[in-house]
């Protein structure tokens, strides 16, 4: 599916940049990140207009919609397959919270399930040939990441005043190597929402390009085998990424959260 | 904002090296990306996860009244299993009292019948044995008389006259010894 929907494409978003005309090998690896109106002809992206990454969001809220709202709308005892999935990823994210963040960190279960269910949808239905995927942009993981950062932040000290500062205050090392250490935890401390958001919008963004370079290798008749084979592959394991990710920050959220609740090591 | 992050390569025009640093899209985004977040999170909290974690409490609540159920199904089963066992091996005494009553009874019948034919065949030998005495008697009897009779008539027959006293006297004698 893949290697015919990005080769198909190619010179479709090739001709803009005049480019395509030049013949031989064409690369354009980033070009299915441009964000552009999604009605229209323009270029003009205003804080309003509706863009392809606009649609790729609300898509990824109707998915979410149609797998936990319809989905579960049987209420059955005994449930149908779509029910089934959505009780998983409910039960998946419930035992993560409760799991890492003890009974308290229920409370914001909610938060944390949104967050996933949003990246899990948009990675996955970005995975369709000629889609646009929010989440490789950095604007989206960072908001995102910043909006975990702050909310724990923010609740860390709600929650234990000037007690959260012993988060960067290690009792259980040397008195000595304590400052160095709270050196060190407060540098990794501000690091987070970096690679909090970078990992997510780096990974699912390579995994993109470089299935699109290899579409690009496509166009010689002779390394075509190869190359559709290795985007075949390459696509297998961007559907693995899609929800390591998506699990791996919803991960780190909770131990974030964890930190906030309980800054005690 | 930094919209010019192209690569001044000359053979390739315009084009930007990475859209995601291009920051005049960042503000559309944002603002969407927070709407669809927003969105997201009412369905979720409104609608979606109570549903969801009502269906599966009630799922539990059913499986442990269930299994509960089950528990008491079978302590009840357990409990008729006792009574059936009881039940029969009290039939079975009962049975085996009413054989026994029975056999005593018939072997009290029997006893007496035995009794009555033994009263009944002593008796009938008793008669038996007197007639074979009586008979006895008088095949004696009526031996001696022969005997008395012909002795005379030999007597007589001799030449001899015969004094019917002392033949009978010697007869008597003689068969006695």
């Amino acid at each position: 599916m893949r290697p015919k929907g990005a080769t198909t494409k190619e010179p479709e978003m090739a001709t803009p940049q005049d480019a395509g005309d030049e013949g031989g090998l064409v690369f354009h690896p980033m070009d299915q990140f441009i964000v552009k109106p999604f009605f229209g002809d323009g270029t003009e992206v205003a804080w309003y207009t509706v863009t392809n990454a606009t649609v790729w969001m609300f898509l990824a809220v109707i998915a979410t919609f149609l797998l936990l709202v319809i989905g579960s709308s049987g209420r059955a005892t005994v449930p149908s397959r779509m029910q089934s999935v959505a009780e998983l990823a409910y039960g998946f994210v419930y035992k993560m919270v409760e799991d890492i963040c003890g009974k308290e960190g229920v409370k914001y279960f909610p938060y944390i399930m949104t967050l996933f269910m949003f990246i899990v949808c948009a990675n996955f239905l970005g995975l369709i040939p000629t889609a646009f995927t929010p989440t490789s942009h950095f604007a989206v993981t960072v908001v995102l990441a910043l909006a975990v950062f702050l909310t724990v932040t923010i609740l860390g000290f709600v929650k234990n005043g000037t007690g959260f500062l012993s988060l960067f205050w290690v009792a259980s090392a040397p008195l000595a190597l304590r400052p160095i250490l709270a050196i060190i935890e407060l540098i990794s401390y501000f690091v987070r929402p970096v690679s909090h958001s970078i990992r997510l919008a780096g990974n699912v963004m390579a995994g993109h390009a470089v299935i699109k370079v290899f579409a690009g290798f496509a166009a010689i008749a002779v390394i075509s085998p190869v190359s559709v084979l290795a985007i075949t592959a390459m696509y297998g394991l961007e559907v693995l990424v899609s929800f390591i990710q998506a699990y791996v920050f919803t991960i780190l959220t909770c131990v974030y959260l964890k930190d906030a609740l309980h800054p005690h090591h | 904002m930094a919209t010019e992050t192209t690569h001044a390569e000359g053979v390739v025009e315009a084009g930007p090296g990475m859209p995601q640093l291009d920051f005049s899209t960042w503000g559309n985004q944002i603002f969407w990306l927070v709407i669809a977040l927003i969105a997201t999170y009412l369905i979720l909290s409104r609608v979606a996860l109570p549903r969801i974690g009502a269906v599966l409490a009630e799922r539990s609540g059913t499986i442990t009244n269930d299994i509960a159920a089950a528990e008491d199904l079978k302590v009840k089963a357990a409990e008729a299993e006792k009574a059936y066992d009881k039940a029969l091996a009290d039939a079975r005494t009962e049975a085996q009292k009413i054989v026994a009553e029975a056999k005593a009874e018939i072997q009290k019948d029997l006893n007496a019948a035995i009794a009555k034919a033994d009263d009944e065949i002593a008796a009938k030998s008793a008669d038996s044995e007197k007639a074979i005495t009586e008979i006895r008697a008088s095949a004696m009897e009526n031996v001696e008389k022969v005997a008395k009779d012909t002795a005379k008539e030999i007597v007589a027959a001799l030449g001899g006259k015969a004094d019917a006293k002392t033949v009978n006297a010697a007869v008597a004698n003689r068969m006695k010894g």
